[in-house]
């Protein structure tokens, strides 16, 4: 069982929570990700990790009500408990395992879109403690649905907003701004780092390689046990087949089959619908 | 003549009602059929079965004790040797182990001994007779990783010589493939693992859930910042294989895990829990062990039509033959001789069939089994839904690759002596993660030989 320390709503349908998770948080590394279980009956549900504490042994999670679990784990409160949080899990990001002198040239370029914002936050935060250039974008449909804006301006050297609407910085898709930012602003990158929704990850992908920019994605596949045993998870990088589970999640954008991934993404959708509206009725 | 009287047959639940649910479908002996089937041994000299038990049983002493009605006594001598009982007399291979050596089956039947030690377990556990004897704690920490049959197995061992022992399991629920992998109607989760597992845990053994070993923490931490004195490495072989035809990722091609694990573990095929799993029409199940029975019988009771395509012939299956019987009951149909080519999808990216290609069984190979070798120009086509692949597992790296000093074999096993010693002193393992897939008893006996090991490596240093 693990406490709920704090809860805050961060849209209408977005919620974060501090969780104590001591065993979690003192070995968790910029994109890795966690695997929640809200109770008895509950699904296993992969989310990114948006923050850790080794001293309070507390790591920070953001879940948007998309099903019925994810319903459940927003319903909860301070003070009550989630059934399972198992993790750290996955690779940590590639700049993790690299040496100053590897990255002090390098000028990072973050994408994020909806939710997708969050763990973007943790690589963020990690890049400025070793001394390393980051921007970042941050997506959404309104203004309304912007999330992270304080916590990301506070880690990064550029914050970028767009909405799709126009309500708030620059209207239009991230893609659109990534392209100003490079051809029009002239802002130099060396490697970019998309996380959102598949379809973003895979238009980024698209613009990124137009700007001639290496680009990573961190792919938000199915999942079971999030430990390599049930293969819900692969998808197929250059041509082979990789789980994401403990292979990625974050690959290398150029050479992911996004298509089927999205197509995987999508193979419960109809027992989902079904549970959904079951839950609802209960 | 005791051996005059035949096998005192096991009531079962009817095939075509079974078909439709998820509970058991042995009911086990009681106590007069126990009785009566324990009377067939002939109690030999040199008793055979012993010898062919993983664990080494003390069989003819426990089922003397039965035939005389006196089922505690059965049950501490099986107890002496076997740390789940229930379980093993459920799904062991008895045909090729014990029974498949009684001497009784060379002009009749085999004594059914696992029928015997499952009654024996079952009515331990309802009379609340369970016993065990227990050393005094010996202050010595020793951590087991991965609650399956070898950590469990080798935990018991531990805990009833003194030590004080702590495992560690990645997923939310202890037992590994007891959980995760063999369905209900096999081996009922509450009634028998939970119930096994809590007397692992009245020994003093403590689990702790959700503990990844190689992320969460690491073998190293664990001896170097934790106090552990050794490590039992038992993560068993989790990886499914693939074929590596075209169209395996498609929508409603699973592994046999994933598919399992949905319901087994995350109980998809019940109403009140949360999982999805697919409701297929016609399932097409690539493989030949028990857990390509278990996928296509669970596949059957989620009302499909199945077939499990297998590239041998039937005398080559490696599953149970109580499985395969069981599961031809059912209404399974089995394409033999036949291997799968590619699988065809529809215009949404959804299994629409799978094409095979029929086999012939050539020379025999290194392992003694002729090999199958495709008939050219045979190929034929099977209409499917979903396709399940259960073409065997092999070890997590995981562990390997976070360990320092810990090798392992060209196929991902970690290499350990019979005795579970590797190559890193204090880090022991056994089971799957060793020997790669295969039986819940070899990975218990496994446990128990590292248990053991252990004991005297721990010893051995303070001296």
């Amino acid at each position: 069982m693990y406490r709920i320390l704090s809860k805050d709503m961060l849209s209408p349908a977005i919620c974060r929570m501090r969780v104590y998770a001591p065993r979690v948080a003192s070995s968790a590394r910029p994109g890795q990700f966690l695997i929640v279980r809200v109770n008895e009956h509950g699904e296993r549900i992969p989310l990114t990790i948006s923050d850790y504490d080794v001293d309070e042994g507390s790591v920070t999670i953001v879940t948007q009500k998309i099903g019925a679990s994810t319903r459940e784990i927003c319903a909860l409160e301070v003070g009550e408990f989630l059934e399972d949080v198992v993790g750290p899990l996955g690779l940590p990001s590639d700049f993790v395992e690299k040496t100053d002198e590897e990255l002090k040239d390098s000028r990072y370029i973050f994408i994020a879109g909806g939710v997708g914002t969050a763990p973007v936050y943790p690589q963020v935060k990690y890049l400025k403690s070793r001394g390393v250039h980051a921007d970042v974008i941050i997506g959404a449909k309104t203004s309304d649905l912007l999330i992270y804006k304080e916590e990301m301006a506070s880690v990064c050297d550029n914050l970028f907003i767009c909405t799709d609407d126009g309500s708030e910085g620059f209207k239009g898709m991230v893609t659109g701004l990534l392209e100003k930012l490079v051809t029009e602003d002239g802002r130099k990158y060396t490697q970019a780092v998309a996380i959102g929704p598949m379809i973003m990850m895979k238009f980024a992908t698209l613009t990124a390689k137009k700007l001639g920019l290496p680009i990573t994605v961190s792919l938000n596949t199915l999942m079971v046990d999030g430990t390599g045993m049930c293969g819900a998870c692969r998808v197929t990088v250059a041509g082979k087949t990789r789980f994401a589970c403990v292979e990625g999640p974050e690959f290398n954008g150029y050479d992911v089959d996004f298509d089927e991934a999205m197509r995987r993404q999508g193979m419960y959708r109809k027992e989902e619908i079904e549970e959904d509206h079951k839950c609802k009725i209960r | 003549m005791a051996n005059r009287i035949p096998r005192v047959p096991v009531r079962e639940q009817a095939p075509k009602e079974r078909a439709k649910n998820f509970d058991e479908v042995c009911y086990g002996y009681n106590e007069e059929e126990a009785v009566l089937e324990a009377s067939r041994c002939l109690h030999c000299k040199n008793p055979k079965c012993v010898s062919a038990c993983p664990v080494s049983v003390r069989i003819p002493e426990f089922i003397a004790a039965v035939a005389a009605g006196d089922f505690t006594r059965a049950s501490s001598v099986i107890a002496e040797d076997s740390s789940l009982p229930a379980v093993c007399g459920r799904v062991c291979p008895q045909e090729t182990q014990c029974e498949g050596s009684c001497i009784l089956g060379v002009k009749s039947e085999p004594v059914a001994i696992g029928k015997l030690e499952r009654f024996v377990a079952d009515w331990t556990r309802s009379h609340g007779a369970r016993k065990v004897v227990k050393a005094p704690a010996n202050g010595f920490k020793v951590a087991v990783v991965g609650s399956g049959p070898a950590g469990l197995a080798c935990a018991y061992d531990l805990a009833k010589a003194g030590y004080n022992v702590t495992v560690f399991e990645a997923l939310h629920k202890p037992g590994g493939v007891l959980e995760y992998g063999i369905p209900e109607f096999r081996l009922p989760k509450e009634a028998v693992v939970a119930a096994e597992i809590g007397d692992v845990k009245a020994m003093g053994v403590r689990i702790e859930t959700n503990v990844v070993v190689g992320r969460t923490v690491t073998v190293d931490s664990l001896l170097d910042k934790e106090g552990y004195s050794a490590v039992f490495i038992g993560s068993g072989a989790g990886l499914p294989r693939f074929m590596g035809i075209p169209g395996e990722n498609l929508n409603g091609v699973f592994s046999a895990n994933e598919f399992l694990t949905r319901n087994n573990l995350m109980d998809a095929y019940r109403d009140d829990y949360l999982t999805p799993v697919m409701h297929a029409k016609r399932v097409v199940v690539v493989g030949g062990g028990n857990v390509a029975m278990d996928a296509a019988r669970t596949a059957l009771r989620l009302g499909g039509e199945v077939t499990v395509v297998y590239r041998r012939t039937e005398v080559e299956l490696p599953a149970r033959r109580e499985e395969v019987h069981h599961a031809k009951e059912e209404g399974i149909e089995f394409r033999m001789l036949a291997n799968p080519v590619e699988i065809i999808g529809d215009e949404n990216g959804w299994v629409k069939k799978i094409r095979c290609i029929r086999m012939e069984l050539g020379e025999p190979d290194e392992s003694g089994r002729r090999s199958p070798v495709p008939v050219p120009g045979s190929e034929f086509e099977i209409e499917a839904d979903s396709v399940i692949m259960a073409l065997g597992t092999s070890p997590n790296p995981l562990i390997a690759r976070t360990t320092a000093g810990l090798e392992t074999n060209r196929r991902g096993c970690i290499v350990a002596d019979e005795d579970g010693v590797t190559t890193r002193p204090g880090v022991f393992a056994g089971g799957d993660a060793v020997t790669g897939a295969a039986t819940v008893i070899l990975a218990m006996g496994a446990g128990r030989k590292a248990a053991a090991a252990i004991d005297r490596y721990v010893k051995g240093k303070l001296r």
